[in-house]
C-alpha cells in the first residue's frame, strides 16, 4: 500500500498562545478508513480542514499522492468532504446538488447524469433525484451529502463529523453503512468524530488527538487494550483510575501498591520501583467475586451505587482505601433471575493482572 | 358542555375583537389611496364630496401637460440610475463586510449605514457644498449620486443581513467542489441573496422615487415628480395630481408583481 496523505510537522498557530494544530506528523495509506478522535477543541477539525484546504497551515507540509498540496486552495484539491452541516445547495434539487462537482469538472452532460445516477444508487436515493434537499430527512440528506462528494471520485474523502446531527438509531445503522461504502468503493476515508464508539465500530486506525498533538494511534482493539496515557485510556472507554507506587518486578509481573491493596500487573516494561504511578482497569474487565471465591488481585469495599442500563449493570464500589471503582457485568439473564447487589453490602473485586494499565505519574484524570 | 361555554364565548369576543382591529388597520392603511382613486374620475374640479360624475378628463389633461411627463421621465431616469449605481457599490461592499475581517470593520460598517440615519436636508446641504467646491453642475446626475449615497445603507444592510444567515459551509462546499471563487459565487452565493438583492433595489427605487429633501438641494434646473407635485401644491391638489397618483399606484402593485416572480423559489 501506498501512502496517500503524508502530514510533516503540520501546525495551525492562530496566534502565539492560541495553537490549533501543533507539529502533528501522519501518514494514511490509500485504502484506510483513519479516524481523528478526541474532545471539542483538540485540533482535530482544523487537521481536517487543513488536509481539505479550507485553512492554511502556519508551518509543515500536506502531500496528497506524492504531490505537495500545502498551498493549493480547496478546488485544486482531489479530496472531498461532507460537512457536518452537510452544506446542501438549497437551491438546486438533490441531482443539481450531486451533479455540481462534475459540471465543475467541464463533463458532458450524458456523464454527469450517468454518474449521478450511480452516486444516487449507491446511497439508494435515485428516486428523490428531483427533490429538494429541505424535502428530504436528516438520514437522507446526510446521504445526499455523501453521494456529492464522492461522484467525483476523490482520491481522500474527508468527513468532519458525519453523523452528529442524527438520531442514536440512524447513527448506528449510518456507521455500518458508512463501514459498508468505505468497502465498496475503495476511497481513503478521514473522519473527525468526538464519538469514542464510532471511531472503533468503523475505523482501520484511530488517531486520539489531545491539544493540537497526536496522543496516539493505533488499531483501535491496541488503543482500547494498550493505551499510551490515562487521557487515552479516559477518552476510549472508561477506565477506573486509582494512585499507586511501584514495586518489585517478578519476570513480567510488577507489584504496585494501591490504597489498601497490592496488586500485581502484566507489564511490556515496568517502571523502576519506589515511582508515583497511575493503576488503571476497565470496569468490564473487573469480576465481582463470591463470597468465599478466593482470586489474585482483590479489591474490597462497599456498593455505593447500581445503575441498570439494560445491558448490564454498573456497580460503583467504594474501595477501603476511600477510592470509587465501577464494575460492570452483563446481564444474560432477565434482571428478574440474577440477584442486585444491595447499596451498603460489601462486595470483593478480582482484576487480572494482564488487566492492569499502569501509567507513570499521578495524572488521574 | 356548559364549562366550555364562557371560554368559547371569550374566544368568541377576542376573534371579533381582532378582526375588527384588522378591518381598521386596513381602512386606516387603504381608505385615502380608494379617496385618491375616485377623485381622479370626478367631474368636479373641487374635491368634496359627494362625486358629482364619471370622466376621464384629467387624464386627458395629463397627457397634454408636458411639464409633469418630463418630472415623471426624471424622476423614472433618477430612481433607476441611483439603484443601479447603489447595487453596484452595496453589493460588494457587503460581501466585503461579511467575507473579511479587518481592523475597524465594525466602524467602518456603521460609517456605511450613517447616510440613512441622517436627516436627508444634512445629506443633501453636505453633498451640495461638496458638489459646489468641487465644481460640479447641479443636475439630474448629482441627484443620482446624492440618493445612490443616502441609499446605499439599505442595500449594505439587507445584503449583508441575508450573507450573514447564509451558512459558511455552502461557500466552502462550493470550492470542494471544484468551484473557483468567482463561480461559487455565480452559482452558490448569489441564487442564494438574489431575493434580498432585488428587494433592496425595490425599496431604493420607491424611496429614491418619492425623495424631496436630497433632490430640492442637489437638482439644477430639472423637476422630479415630486418636486413637480410639491410645486404646484401652492395652487391646491388638482385632480390632475390624484390623477398622476392612481396611475403611480398602478405601477407600483406591477412592480410587486414583477417582485414576487423574481424572488419567488424555482419550483419543480
Amino acid at each position: 500500500m501506498a501512502a496517500i496523505i503524508e502530514l510533516e510537522n503540520l501546525s495551525k498557530h492562530y496566534s502565539p498562545t492560541i495553537i490549533g494544530v501543533d507539529d502533528v506528523s501522519l501518514t494514511v495509506e490509500d485504502g484506510e478508513f483513519v479516524t481523528l478522535l478526541g474532545p471539542s477543541g483538540c485540533g482535530k477539525s482544523t487537521l481536517l480542514r487543513m488536509i481539505g484546504g479550507f485553512e492554511a497551515p502556519t508551518h509543515g507540509s500536506i502531500r496528497l499522492a506524492g504531490k505537495d498540496v500545502t498551498w493549493d486552495p480547496p478546488y485544486k484539491r482531489e479530496v472531498n468532504m461532507v460537512f457536518q452541516d452537510y452544506a446542501l445547495f438549497p437551491h438546486m434539487s438533490v441531482g443539481e446538488n450531486v451533479g455540481y462537482g462534475l459540471k465543475t469538472l467541464r463533463l458532458s452532460k450524458g456523464e454527469i447524469a450517468t454518474r449521478v445516477k450511480d452516486a444516487l444508487s449507491l446511497v439508494g436515493l435515485y428516486d428523490k433525484v428531483n427533490q429538494r434537499p429541505q424535502q428530504l430527512s436528516g438520514g437522507q440528506r446526510q446521504r445526499i451529502a455523501l453521494a456529492r462528494a464522492i461522484v467525483r471520485r476523490p482520491k481522500v474523502l474527508l468527513l468532519d463529523e458525519p453523523l452528529s446531527a442524527l438520531d442514536a438509531k440512524l447513527r448506528e445503522q449510518m456507521q455500518i453503512e458508512l463501514k459498508h461504502l468505505h468497502e465498496k468503493v475503495g476511497i481513503t476515508f478521514i473522519m473527525v468524530t468526538h464519538d469514542q464508539t464510532e471511531a472503533l465500530v468503523m475505523s482501520d486506525r484511530v488517531v486520539v488527538m489531545e491539544s493540537g498533538r497526536i496522543a496516539q494511534e493505533g488499531r483501535p482493539q491496541d488503543l482500547y487494550d494498550h493505551p499510551a496515557s490515562p487521557y487515552v485510556a479516559n477518552f476510549i472507554g472508561t477506565t477506573n483510575f486509582l494512585p499507586g507506587t511501584s514495586g518489585a518486578t517478578q519476570g513480567r509481573l510488577t507489584h504496585v501498591e494501591a490504597p489498601g491493596t497490592t496488586l500485581r500487573a502484566e507489564l511490556d516494561a515496568a517502571p523502576p520501583p519506589g515511582r508515583e504511578i497511575t493503576i488503571g482497569f476497565r470496569p468490564e474487565k473487573v469480576r465481582v467475586l463470591a463470597e468465599t471465591e478466593s482470586a489474585e488481585n482483590t479489591l474490597s469495599g462497599r456498593v455505593a451505587e447500581v445503575i441498570y442500563y439494560g445491558l448490564g449493570l454498573r456497580v460503583a464500589v467504594e474501595l477501603e482505601g476511600g477510592a470509587r471503582v465501577f464494575a460492570d457485568s452483563l446481564l444474560p439473564d432477565r434482571l428478574a433471575q440474577s440477584v442486585l447487589p444491595q447499596i451498603g453490602q460489601s462486595m470483593r473485586l478480582a482484576v487480572a493482572p494482564h488487566n492492569v494499565f499502569v501509567f507513570e505519574g499521578r495524572v488521574a484524570p | 358542555m356548559t364549562k366550555n361555554t364562557p371560554s368559547l364565548m371569550a374566544r368568541y369576543g377576542a376573534d371579533t375583537a381582532f378582526m375588527t382591529f384588522v378591518a381598521a388597520l386596513m381602512a386606516f392603511l387603504y381608505i385615502p389611496i380608494w379617496v385618491l382613486i375616485a377623485f381622479s374620475f370626478n367631474d368636479s374640479r373641487s374635491l368634496t364630496w359627494p362625486l358629482s360624475g364619471f370622466t376621464l378628463d384629467w387624464y386627458r389633461k395629463l397627457a397634454e401637460n408636458t411639464d409633469l411627463q418630463a418630472a415623471i421621465g426624471n424622476s423614472f431616469y433618477v430612481a433607476s440610475l441611483a439603484t443601479l449605481l447603489t447595487l453596484c457599490v452595496g453589493v460588494p461592499a457587503a460581501m466585503v463586510l461579511h467575507r473579511f475581517d479587518f481592523p475597524g470593520k465594525s466602524v467602518f460598517r456603521r460609517l456605511i449605514l450613517l447616510p440613512i440615519t441622517l436627516p436627508g436636508i444634512v445629506t443633501g446641504i453636505s453633498m451640495l457644498n461638496m458638489f459646489r467646491l468641487m465644481g460640479f453642475q447641479l443636475s439630474l446626475e448629482t441627484v443620482v449620486l446624492g440618493h445612490a449615497t443616502a441609499l446605499l445603507g439599505v442595500v449594505v444592510t439587507q445584503v449583508y443581513a441575508r450573507l450573514q444567515r447564509l451558512p459558511k459551509s455552502l461557500q466552502e462546499a462550493a470550492y470542494d467542489l471544484g468551484a473557483t471563487p468567482w463561480r461559487s459565487f455565480v452559482d452558490v452565493t448569489l441564487p442564494n441573496i438574489r431575493s434580498a438583492i432585488v428587494g433592496a433595489g425595490l425599496l431604493s427605487f420607491v424611496l429614491s422615487f418619492d425623495e424631496i429633501p436630497v433632490t430640492f438641494f442637489l437638482t439644477g434646473r430639472d423637476n422630479t415628480l415630486p418636486m413637480y407635485i410639491y410645486s404646484t401644491m401652492r395652487r391646491g391638489v388638482t385632480p390632475e395630481i390624484n390623477a398622476v397618483g392612481t396611475i403611480i399606484v398602478l405601477l407600483s402593485l406591477l412592480l410587486i408583481v414583477v417582485a414576487v416572480i423574481a424572488t419567488r423559489e424555482r419550483r419543480k
